[in-house]
This record gives structure tokens, C-alpha cells and sequence, in this order.
């Protein structure tokens, strides 16, 4: 009897452990409750272009879902009343997928079934991943503000606004040898994340070519994300002037609370993933003083005062470059929609194929960057930018 | 230096492994039922913390004391409302409603705090122990961890063997069906048991919350699924052998990741759980039973 137990006992802790294995770990259902609004006037024959998007509202990364749809309506709404695209209005219709791929596939479903003919989305890159096999197949066309694994605009129908993994880590290891932080290069970094093992790779990469040393590169995993001190000694130990981190801010923040308990106080860097530090409740905000980021965005720059002003009118919060790229990608559709001269009552196929030949040959001036164009690919041309914490508060390099 | 600075970092992990192992184990050693429950049941002791003493600005002992009483009210309530019906169910049924309720907790967690983590500020304000020129430093939090660890150990273990409820426990862990006839109220013994465990895990979740100060709906989930392994691998229903099991997972999970692979810590430690359950099916302290037939 007890061994039976027993072995019950252990079946379920290796069934539970894998559940916990899903980015988030979560199991919530509000995928219905909390995405789902759509607004927009019709025009005057009743057709509008309906615009889907998919991101994490609930669940351990629901800052960044959160901003991308924050982002999305602020900018559907401006370009709706300005008249909207080609003289049709736009709607929309957000779903949460809680960084998760399953889900993520559920909400594209669910989005079809509504009649999604273009997809924001999605914000997080798992699930952008699988999200992108589907719309490949269905030949919809999908523009991510923010997925950044390389494999996330696999398919010839999808384009990002954020730099992929590889893009980040090679920006990063240029920015740091370029402004000379340092020499001597710690990464602590989520092997389990897609996310962070790809900029951790190409970082590595890059790292030889601009005179830095990696002096030791410590993983943990999604089930190990709240204890650091061991990979934090070993930076130390190893001499490590600089910290890199190419993870989210959630575990950014721990290990930015146990570095100072043990007195270790190297450069931290860290790329979007990063943004939102300064968001978590009760965190205290001196701990990140001098803080490094690559992000394409800052709330301080002047190109960015009446969409910062707008968003916080409108939300109540400071915009995450998560919101501006959300923000950036629906003008980038607006335009290519205007360049492809397209209308709603072309089948989604058919928008499609017009699509991917507009978005090459448009240029944006969006608030992610100046000049952004992008190429048959999918990937982004623009410029990466740095900021530094300083008093609590972003400020452009 | 450092396999000292290691092995202590070790020794923090593993004693907060250790305090959560004790409720599970002190579940498990008398209802004979794995409370899966217990990791969430942690974190609401978490919340229960920070919302007195973070967000209304109480004081740490009225936010521990309160912390407390809620968890232990709902472990009771947990026990009367999912378990109780189910006493004469098979014991898969017990563990999938255990399982239920760990994810109606994270859900309801998930509804009323959201899902952004928080910062806990720790309330245990005891300064680190600087050794060897404060070459190595033990956190404050690690020490009071040790120590109510085991000063709770030796509590239930006195509490158990010394006093009439104690016995009582005993008597229905044994045999449930003679207990009745001896006339122990059963589902008193049982409820008391799961109030014990729960006040235990209010106090697991403000020291691990307080070691590792992230503070989320998940925040107890893979903590208690690694004490449920400490107390498996310390031998399930002995209370020290919970307290052994997991400080020897919190240092063979450290020293994994300094020295083998800070990417393979988690398959390292599962495969000395297995290795040991190999040698010895019931775990470090465990008792041989044979199985009546």
C-alpha cells in the first residue's frame, strides 16, 4: 500500500514538474475574459480590416503582453479617427495566451474563427513560434512587436519590429566593447528560455571579435529561477567586471537583490527583456541604480513625448518599449496596407502575398527607431540604443 | 573558500527545502495522504505577509501572526471541504483533488493579487554572520531558518510522542479502523494534523519568501515539489528524516551547479533521489514496513 502511494506520489511529481516546465507554469483560464475587446466604426459599405493580436495579459510575463495591447489600441484608435486605412476603419480583438504556445495556437483559433485577417503578434517568442508554423500555413500575414527568436519569422508571411536574439546579442557585446564598460564578461542566463540562450550565444560569439573575455557563463532554468548565489559567486569568483543578462526582468530582479547581499557590485546589462524592472511591486528601485539596457526605446527621448503622453493619459503607466513596438507594428501594416493600395474584401491569402512585398519596400519612422526598413526575410534594419538607470528612471546613452 | 561559500549557500536552500518538508511529511505520516496542496498553501502565507506588512505597513510579527492563522484556517478548511469526503475514496482520488486544490489556490492567487511578481522585503532582521574575515557570510535569514527548523522538529516530535492528540495521531497513522474503536475522533485527529501543517507552512513561506524574495502565484509550487522529494528522499513520514533530506538536496543541488553544471542541477538531483530509492526504497530514515496482505 505505501509503496504503492509512493510511486502515485512520484508519477504526479514528475507530471507536475513538467507543467511547471511551460514558461509560466500557470494553468489560468481567463484567456477569455481579459483579451477579448474590439472597436472600430464600420465604414461606409460595412467592411473593416480586422486586426488580431495575441500576447501574454495574465501570467508571469504579463507586462510585455499587457503593453503590446495597450499599444495596439492606442495606435488603431489614432489612426480610426484620423480616417482610417485606405478609408476603411480597423478592428481589433486581443487575445492572452500567458507565454504559453498552446494557448497561444487556441487564441490564433479563436482569432480565425473571428475573422482575423492580419496578426500582431505574438510578444513572447515560444509561443510566436508556434503561432508562426500555423499562419505560415494559412499564408496570414503576422508581424511580432517583440518575438526576437530567430525562429520566430520562420515563414516568408512573417516580419518582426523588435531585433532577433542574434541581433541583440551581437548589438550588445558591440556596445560594450565599443563604449570600453569592461573587459571581463560574467553571463548568467535561462537555459531554458529561447529567448535568452540565443542572445547568450551570439553575445559569446561577438564577444572575441571586440576584446572582451567571457570569464564564466552560469545557466539556470525556469524551475530554478529564484536562488542565484551559486551562479553569482562564480562571476565573482571568476573577476567578472560586467554582468551580463539576457533574461526578463522577473529573475533580473533577484539577482540583482542577492548580488547586493553578497556585496558584489559589477556593471549589470541586459537587453529588452529587461525592461520592466522598475515595474516590479515593491521592488527597490536603488538595487538597479546603473543598470544598462539595450532597448529601442526610451520614454525620455524627444521623438517620443506625445505617445508617451497619450499612453499615460490613456493607461495610467510609463510605456515599455513592448507597448511602442506594438504601437510602431500597426503603423508599419497601416502603411504597407496603403502602399499594397489593399482592401478587406481580399481574401487573407491574397492580403497576404500583397503584404509581404509592401513591407520591403516601406520605411517607417516609428518610435523604436528612425528609418526602419526591413528585408525580404522579415528582420528589421535600424539602430541599437542603450539606457542607464539613473534615480529610478531610464535615461538615453 | 569557495566549496565553503557553496556548501553554505547549500545549506540556505536546503533548510528552507527542510521546513516545508516537515508539513508534508507530518501530513503524509498521519492522514496517509500527499497534500500537494502544501506549496500553495505557502505562498498564501507569502501574500498574507506581504499584504500586512509591504502594502497596509504592519509590523513583522503581527503580519507572521497573521499569516498564521489564515493559512491554518484554510488548511483546515482545505481538509473539511476536499479531503474529508474522500476518506473512504482510493487514494488516487485524494491526490488528483490535492492536485486540484494547488491549482484552484495559484488561480485564485492569480485573480485577486495578478500575475507581476513582488519584491518581498525579508522580515527577519538579523545581520549575517561574517566568518573568516568576511570572506564567507551567513545570511540572517539562513541562520533563523536553520533554527526554526529545528526547534520545530523537535517540537512535533515531542508534541507527537508526549501529548494525548499526539498519541492519538499515532494511533490513527497505525490503524484508523482500531483508533475508531478505541474511540480517537478520527477526523478531529486529522483536521488538527492538517492545522498543524498549515500553520507550519505560513511559517515556511515567510522564511523562503524571505531567502528568495520573489513573490508570485507559483511562488510555492516547484519549492514544494522539491520538499515533497526531500521528504520522500529523507524517508516520508519521519520528521527528521525530513529535515535530513532536505538540507542534503539544497547541497547536492548547489554543488551540482558550482562544480558539474549549473544547466544539470535539477536532472543531478532527481537522479540521486532515484539512486537512493533504488538502494533504499524508503529513504534515508524511513521505517521497513512490510506490506500486509
Amino acid at each position: 500500500m505505501k509503496k504503492r502511494l509512493l510511486s502515485l506520489g512520484l508519477a504526479a511529481v514528475m507530471a507536475m514538474s513538467m507543467t511547471a516546465c511551460g514558461s509560466s507554469g500557470s494553468t489560468s483560464d481567463s484567456a477569455e475574459e481579459t483579451g477579448a475587446a474590439s472597436q472600430g466604426e464600420e465604414s461606409a459599405d460595412g467592411a473593416t480590416f480586422k486586426i488580431g493580436g495575441i500576447g501574454p495579459v495574465t501570467g508571469a510575463n504579463a507586462a510585455y503582453g499587457q503593453a503590446v495591447a495597450n499599444g495596439m489600441e492606442l495606435a488603431i484608435k489614432e489612426i480610426n479617427e484620423a480616417g482610417g486605412v485606405n478609408g476603411y476603419q480597423i478592428e481589433y480583438n486581443f487575445q492572452d495566451d500567458e507565454s504559453d504556445p498552446e494557448k497561444a495556437v487556441n487564441a490564433y483559433n479563436t482569432l480565425k474563427d473571428w475573422g482575423m485577417q492580419l496578426l500582431l503578434g505574438t510578444v513572447t517568442s515560444k509561443p510566436c513560434i508556434a503561432v508562426g508554423a500555423e499562419s505560415e500555413v494559412d499564408n496570414l500575414f503576422q508581424l511580432t512587436p517583440s518575438g526576437s527568436a530567430v525562429a520566430c519569422i520562420a515563414g516568408s508571411n512573417a516580419f518582426r519590429v523588435c531585433f532577433s536574439d542574434p541581433d541583440q546579442g551581437r548589438a550588445s557585446a558591440q556596445y560594450i566593447g565599443e563604449h570600453k564598460l569592461a573587459t571581463k564578461i560574467g553571463i548568467i542566463y535561462d537555459s531554458s528560455s529561447e529567448y535568452s540562450d540565443g542572445i547568450r550565444e551570439s553575445f559569446a560569439a561577438e564577444a572575441g571579435n571586440q576584446g572582451l573575455e567571457v570569464v564564466a557563463s552560469e545557466a539556470f532554468t525556469a524551475d530554478t529561477n529564484t536562488d542565484f548565489s551559486v551562479q553569482l559567486d562564480k562571476c565573482k569568483e571568476a573577476g567578472a567586471e560586467l554582468v551580463f543578462l539576457p533574461i526578463y526582468y522577473q529573475e533580473a530582479s533577484v539577482i540583482l537583490k542577492q548580488a547586493s547581499d553578497k556585496d558584489f557590485k559589477p556593471l549589470f546589462f541586459g537587453c529588452d527583456g529587461m525592461d520592466g524592472i522598475l515595474s516590479v511591486e515593491n521592488f527597490d528601485t536603488s538595487l538597479a541604480e546603473g543598470l544598462m539596457l539595450l532597448t529601442p526605446f526610451s520614454v525620455d527621448e524627444e521623438g517620443s513625448q506625445d505617445f508617451v503622453a497619450a499612453y499615460e493619459a490613456a493607461y495610467g503607466v510609463e510605456p515599455l518599449q513592448f507597448a511602442a513596438g506594438a504601437y510602431d507594428g500597426i503603423y508599419a501594416m497601416k502603411a504597407a496596407l496603403e502602399k499594397a493600395e489593399a482592401t478587406p474584401d481580399m481574401s487573407v491569402s491574397d492580403l497576404c502575398d500583397a503584404m509581404k512585398v509592401a513591407m520591403t519596400e516601406i520605411t517607417i519612422d516609428g518610435l523604436t527607431g528612425e528609418g526602419m526598413t526591413w528585408n525580404e526575410a522579415g528582420e528589421p534594419n535600424k539602430e541599437p540604443k542603450a539606457v542607464k538607470i539613473v534615480d529610478g528612471a531610464y535615461v538615453m546613452q | 573558500m569557495s566549496f565553503l561559500s557553496y556548501l553554505i549557500n547549500g545549506i540556505s536552500l536546503g533548510s528552507v527545502y527542510a521546513i516545508i518538508a516537515l508539513g508534508y511529511t507530518m501530513v503524509y505520516g498521519i492522514a496517509k495522504m500527499l497534500n500537494f496542496a502544501h506549496g500553495d498553501i505557502i505562498m498564501v502565507g507569502g501574500f498574507a505577509v506581504f499584504t500586512i506588512v509591504s502594502t497596509m505597513g504592519g509590523s513583522s510579527a503581527v503580519g507572521i501572526l497573521v499569516a498564521v492563522v489564515i493559512c491554518t484556517v484554510l488548511g483546515v478548511t482545505i481538509e473539511k471541504v476536499a479531503y474529508r469526503p474522500l476518506r473512504g475514496a482510493s487514494p488516487l482520488a485524494v491526490l488528483i483533488t490535492a492536485i486540484g486544490v494547488s491549482y484552484l489556490l495559484q488561480n485564485i492567487a492569480l485573480l485577486v493579487f495578478g500575475s507581476n511578481a513582488r519584491q518581498f522585503t525579508s522580515v527577519v532582521n538579523v545581520p549575517a554572520l561574517k566568518l573568516a574575515g568576511g570572506e564567507l557570510s551567513i545570511s540572517g535569514v539562513t541562520i533563523v531558518t536553520i533554527l526554526s527548523c529545528i526547534v520545530i522538529m523537535i517540537a512535533l516530535t515531542a508534541f507527537i510522542n508526549k501529548t494525548r492528540i499526539g498519541q492519538a495521531m499515532l494511533a490513527v497513522s497505525e490503524d484508523r479502523g482500531a483508533a475508531t474503536l478505541m474511540g480517537i475522533n478520527v477526523n478531529g485527529t486529522i483536521a488538527v494534523t492538517f492545522a498543524i501543517g498549515s500553520a507550519l507552512a505560513a511559517v515556511a513561506g515567510v522564511l523562503l519568501c524571505s531567502a528568495y524574495p520573489s513573490l508570485t502565484p507559483y511562488t510555492g509550487s516547484m519549492p514544494g515539489i522539491k520538499a515533497f522529494v526531500a521528504a520522500v528522499f529523507g524517508g516520508i513520514g519521519s520528521i527528521p528524516g525530513a529535515m535530513i533530506g532536505g538540507i542534503l538536496l539544497g547541497i547536492i543541488e548547489n554543488l551540482a551547479k558550482a562544480y558539474i553544471s549549473s544547466q544539470l542541477s535539477d536532472a543531478i538531483v532527481f537522479s540521486v533521489l532515484i539512486i537512493v530509492l533504488l538502494v533504499r526504497p524508503t529513504g534515508i530514515l524511513g521505517k521497513k514496513m512490510n506490506e500486509k496482505v
